[in-house]
């Protein structure tokens, strides 16, 4: 299926899209602000596309639904969240079942993951919307499922999808208890005062412990154990008492038919034939086909064409009244122009707009490079149509001496930068070289005159080649996270000596039960960003979870530090490092650069240094003697060969003064290592 | 400065280019078509596949015969001999080289055979390098005469690696010394030793004792070849997997340096990067690669290079013959040779070649012998304008001066690292100014035949 999908997305015209990647930079440069995001849609890449028997199935009652029986008393807008693996999809390809939204087969596996990586990696990136029709008690009952992303990099998903709803259901698996993840979702929830309902799934599983997994409920969360249900989302045990639950625990949206029509936007997506798709949530009145309505953002007017529930897919209705949760579309042309967080109203009635969210910044920042150069148009298109899906990524044009042209792109977060990464390799089929993930840092200027050129005190850093003199600045700031560490407690001591070694403080650190526990931590966020997670889950033997928070920024001791071959610094090894990590971080590149730098004709000596002290050296010994003493008898192709090729690198390579590197040294340092 | 001698060189021996393009070469349609000179001759040589065991080092094409098939082998061999003469129509073969394999199990009737087939084709002078690669084994040792009467007149002895550790101290270095005796006897001062350098658990002293005890023993010609590991052989996977080490990169750099450094006190003059002589003993069959001349390969895995006149060609071509005895020698029956890949070297390719042979030699490359394979493009117009090779020229890796281009003592041990620059200074050169008649042929262009006629 995806790979159709990727085949039809290349079919579309291509010019528009390149158009809309220009316009796309091009704001990104006159703005400045490469962090800020616009407009964002995770969204599914193409929502034509469905499955065919499942539109089949909801055609049937396409004309049967009169939106308007139900009164908002009769709504329930609810989410899933859980930690990874722990069964969310599989619960809601369950409810879909039950409530007839998509027919009962065996084929029914995560349905509204849609793509290949969600699938692939058991998790959800991309939140998607379903209406349930249930019954209870004689009533029929119209419930919004907003499925969410499992993991924190997609917490500003989660919160957008949390905005929408009432009361979420918190899935645990009844086997591995609460996870990292468990516990940030959570507090989203909470501190959003929705409903929880937690359930304990997969109690089919033969080393299952729901009592357990409900006493660390009860202990953590400060929920009674009553409170929790049971059941085996495979199996289908129970999950009719989750629907049962969502109407009697969780209180209807707070709405009425009788305000004027009021909508918050909390998704989007494109649609290359009808434009903008705007996923919104009504929060009073009622909207119809052919209504004039505006944007509270940009104050724009358009026109209802469509509007519809997402029953996943899209299901057209004449209206949509308050408390209700839908799609709408209206000739916007752009993603831009459905901004999240916009409030739409009716043009002759105006009213005061609703909250919006903060926009998510990026927080993980890479390189990414064609493997050659001649793939670039193709790397270019490939991510500008993954961004158009994925508008959380911020893009911006970079280019390397050694890599070429390429682009620095902001990521939420690690995950979400793997995610990205894949998407682009599966579905793009582009092979890319991705740089060491970076974090951005800040600079408290001191100098008026910097001050004035910049327009603020403060700035952010997210290039090594723009980190400013210290004598410039009064105060260097490192982006900080709280890390929520669970384990069994026999990991517990070398899991902080890990974190220690992190420069990470610990805040906190209870028993959730009488094994396990959970740590927090404040980390420097680029502590984790490269290989923080895969020691952690080895040394750990997979058994510790982790998950964190951005957490402001602190003040940091930060320094900029060249590598040297030969005395000539190589610009775009420059990297920003704190003092204590100077050392470690110059002396494991070095060794990195000596281990794929070929030995030459002389001495190469590979330093790392800051400002004009070197703080470590490897040395690349000469060759004494390079040639082959051996008697061909004639057989001289495979040396020929083997020469030519050598010649052929030999143009490639990049000439730091006497000094050829080949592309292979830069990457070896650059890139993120493989796990 | 270098530059302006170069370019009044390469005015000097103007007149001699044009007086050679002046005759009949310039009449066909390509101008780079090698002169005359080049493709009237040819050397030989001549691949014996079996071996009696498989040293665990060697990815030579060679196998342990199953059955004796001499008979045949030695029937193929000549009958391909006759097919690639009568392909190359060269009028004259400079040197026979018999390798192998160890061609010395061959009976030396084997030998007069195939000396027998070319001398019907051609007049083979007395004069004529006709080596054959031994190894000192006693069965071998006994033959050298027989070898010697059906016309060999130079021995390249290869000394194995044990009887090197103990020379003159037991049985089988016995051997090995009387082999070389006998060949001295037989071909004086035109034996050559092959030695090998680098092998497991060689030190630099044991490598100093070794040679000093080949000095006393040898004639008037030494090869040192360096052990490489090639994939595939015993030796790979045995170091692969930590049961063999061999000397690291440093210590076999010192055993060669140290080498070089003692068979010059002994008064033997290198003349390429494995190759030593006194007394003017050159190998005159290896020169003649080195030289970028003609060669005809013959047997089983056999390599070429040369213009097949014979089918109307007219570039040199790359050839190599099929690889396992039984089906080579099924090809011969079949079609009169065994010939399983064919590549028309680019004039770009030929030139690459003759840079990358020549300049293994310590004379390097004149401007002379340049001119013969580019008559357009001098040395110093190719070269002399280069930073990269200007810094080797300064570094003192290289010489580029009015005798032609050469490494230095200390250049031609990192020779390898200088290629690659020059390779790419030619290809620059050839290629941003393409032979005038690059309509005729443009390089890149090789023409490969699985099986051809």
């Amino acid at each position: 299926m995806s790979l159709s999908l990727a085949k039809r997305c290349c079919e579309a015209p291509l010019t528009r899209r390149v158009l809309q990647f220009k316009m796309f930079r091009r704001r990104i440069q006159s703005c400045n602000l490469s962090y800020t995001v616009w407009r964002h849609r995770w969204m599914k890449k193409l929502p034509v596309v469905t499955n065919s028997s499942r539109r089949m199935s909801s055609h049937q009652d396409k004309d049967t639904v009169d939106l308007s029986k139900f009164p908002v008393d009769r709504i329930r807008n609810f989410c899933i969240i859980a930690h990874i693996d722990h069964g969310k999809s599989t619960l809601a390809d369950r409810l879909l079942e039950i409530t007839g939204a998509i027919a009962k087969t065996e084929k029914n596996k995560q349905v509204l993951d849609k793509l290949q990586v969600e699938r692939e990696r058991g998790i959800t990136v991309k939140a998607q919307t379903a209406s349930l029709f249930y019954s209870h008690q004689g009533e029929q009952h119209l419930l919004n499922l907003i499925d969410t992303p499992g993991h924190v990099d997609f917490s500003y998903e989660v919160s957008r999808s949390i905005s929408a709803c009432q009361g979420v259901l918190l899935i645990i698996d009844a086997n591995q208890g609460i996870q990292a993840q468990t516990v940030a979702n959570f507090y989203l929830a909470f501190e959003a005062q929705l409903t929880i309902i937690p359930v304990v799934n997969k109690i089919d599983l033969k080393n299952a412990d729901p009592e357990r997994v409900e006493s660390q409920i009860e202990k953590v969360f400060d929920i009674p154990r009553e409170e929790c249900i049971r059941i085996s989302a495979k199996l289908g045990t129970n999950v009719e008492k989750v629907l049962q639950a969502v109407v009697e625990r969780i209180p209807p949206p707070v709405a009425s038919t009788e305000d004027p029509f009021k909508a918050l936007v909390f998704d989007s997506n494109f649609d290359h034939y009808r434009g903008v798709v705007a996923n919104i949530a009504v929060f009073g009145g009622r909207v119809r086909k052919g209504d004039k309505i505006v944007s509270a953002h940009l104050g724009k007017t358009y026109e209802v064409n469509e509007l519809g529930l997402l029953r996943p897919d899209e299901h057209p209705t004449q209206k949509l009244f308050a408390g209700q949760v839908g799609y709408i579309i209206a000739g916007m042309k752009d993603v831009k122009e459905a901004q999240i967080g916009d409030t739409l109203y009716l043009q002759e009635q105006p009213v005061e707009a609703l909250p919006g969210f903060k926009p998510a910044k990026a927080m993980v920042f890479a390189g990414m490079y064609p493997m050659d150069q001649s793939e670039y148009p193709g790397l270019r298109s490939a991510i500008e149509r993954l961004t158009l899906n994925d508008s959380s990524v911020t893009v911006q044009r970079d280019s390397s001496l050694a890599l070429g042209a390429g682009w620095r792109l902001g990521f939420l977060g690690l995950l979400h930068m793997e995610v990205f990464n894949q998407r682009l390799e599966q579905e793009y089929n582009a092979s890319v070289i991705v740089t060491a993930p970076t974090v951005p840092y800040k600079a408290v200027l001191s100098s008026a005159k910097l001050i004035k050129e910049h327009g603020s005190e403060e700035i952010t850093i997210v290039n090594p080649a723009q980190f400013p003199e210290r004598s410039v600045v009064s105060e260097y700031l490192e982006p900080m996270v709280l890390g929520t560490i669970l384990a069994p407690d026999s990991y517990t001591g070398k899991i902080m000596s890990l974190c220690l070694n992190r420069r990470a403080v610990q805040k906190n650190m209870v028993y959730i039960d009488d094994q396990r526990v959970m740590m927090k931590y404040l980390f420097p966020l680029n502590e984790i960003v490269v290989d923080f997670y895969d020691l952690l889950k080895s040394l750990s033997s997979g058994y510790a979870s982790f998950d964190y928070e951005n957490a402001g920024y602190q003040a940091a001791d930060l320094i900029k530090m060249d590598i040297l071959l030969n005395g000539r610094p190589v610009e775009e090894l420059t990297t920003v490092v704190h003092r204590q990590r100077a050392y470690s971080t110059g002396k494991a590149m070095c060794e990195r650069l000596k281990d794929s730098i070929p030995r030459q004709m002389f001495e190469i000596a590979v330093q790392a240094a800051i400002g004009s002290k070197v703080i470590a050296r490897e040395t690349i010994k000469a060759y004494r003697k390079n040639v082959l003493a051996k008697c061909y008898g004639g057989d001289i192709t495979r040396k020929m060969k083997l020469l030519k090729k050598q010649a052929e690198g030999k143009k490639k390579m990049r000439r730091i003064g006497n000094v050829e590197v080949p592309k292979d040294a830069f990457i070896s340092v650059l890139k993120r290592k493989e796990k | 400065m270098i530059k302006l001698t170069c370019r009044a060189a390469g005015r000097v021996l103007c007149p001699g280019l044009r007086c050679f393009s002046g005759g009949e070469v310039t009449e066909h349609a390509s101008g780079w078509i090698q002169s005359p000179h080049l493709t009237e001759q040819a050397s030989l040589y001549v691949h014996w596949p079996y071996c009696l065991r498989r040293c665990s080092y060697c990815n030579f094409n060679k196998y342990i015969p199953k059955k004796n098939n001499d008979h045949i082998m030695t029937k193929c061999l000549q009958w391909e001999t006759d097919t690639l003469l009568q392909l190359s129509q060269v009028s004259c073969i400079t040197s026979v080289f018999f390798g192998g394999g160890t061609p010395s199990l061959t009976h030396p009737s084997t030998i007069a055979a195939i000396l027998e087939t070319l001398s019907k084709r051609m007049s083979l002078s007395d004069e004529a390098e006709i080596t054959l690669e031994v190894n000192p084994t006693p069965a071998g040792m006994s033959k050298l005469d027989d070898f010697v009467r059906a016309g060999v007149n130079r021995f390249s002895i290869g000394v194995q690696d044990e009887d090197l550790k103990s020379l003159g101290r037991d049985h089988s270095s016995q051997e090995a010394l009387k082999t070389i005796e006998e060949a001295r006897r037989l071909c004086p001062g035109r034996v050559s030793v092959d030695i090998m350098f680098g092998r497991p658990k060689q030190t630099v002293e044991s490598w100093e004792k070794e040679l000093s005890e080949l000095l006393r023993i040898c004639d008037d010609h030494v090869s040192l070849y360096q052990l490489t590991l090639e994939r595939g052989t015993q030796l790979f996977k045995q170091v692969q997997c930590g049961e063999v080490t061999v000397p690291a990169e440093d210590v076999t750099a010192e055993m060669y340096q140290c080498a070089r450094k003692t068979l010059q006190q002994h008064g033997f003059l290198q003349y390429e990067v494995s190759n030593f002589a006194r007394h003017n003993s050159v190998s005159h069959h290896n020169m003649s690669y080195w030289r970028g001349k003609q060669y005809i390969g013959v047997g089983p895995g056999a390599h070429g290079r040369f213009v097949p006149l014979g089918e109307g060609g007219v570039f040199r071509e790359a050839r190599t013959q099929t690889l396992e005895p039984d089906v080579w020698i099924r090809e011969v029956q079949q079609r009169g040779h065994g010939t399983r890949r064919r590549i028309q070297l680019s004039r770009l390719e030929l030139l690459q070649e003759v840079l990358v042979m020549g300049m293994r030699k310590t004379r390097g490359i004149s401007h002379k012998h340049w001119e013969l394979f580019s008559p357009e493009m001098g040395l110093c117009e190719i070269f002399g304008a280069s930073m990269d090779v200007q810094q080797l020229v300064q570094s003192g890796q290289l010489i580029l001066d009015d005798r032609g281009l050469c490494c230095s003592w200390d250049g031609l041990a990192l020779l390898d690292s200088i290629l690659p620059t020059l390779l790419v200074e030619l290809e620059r050169q050839i290629l941003q100014k393409p032979h005038r008649d690059h309509s005729v042929f443009t390089d890149g262009q090789t023409k490969k035949t699985s099986n051809p006629q």
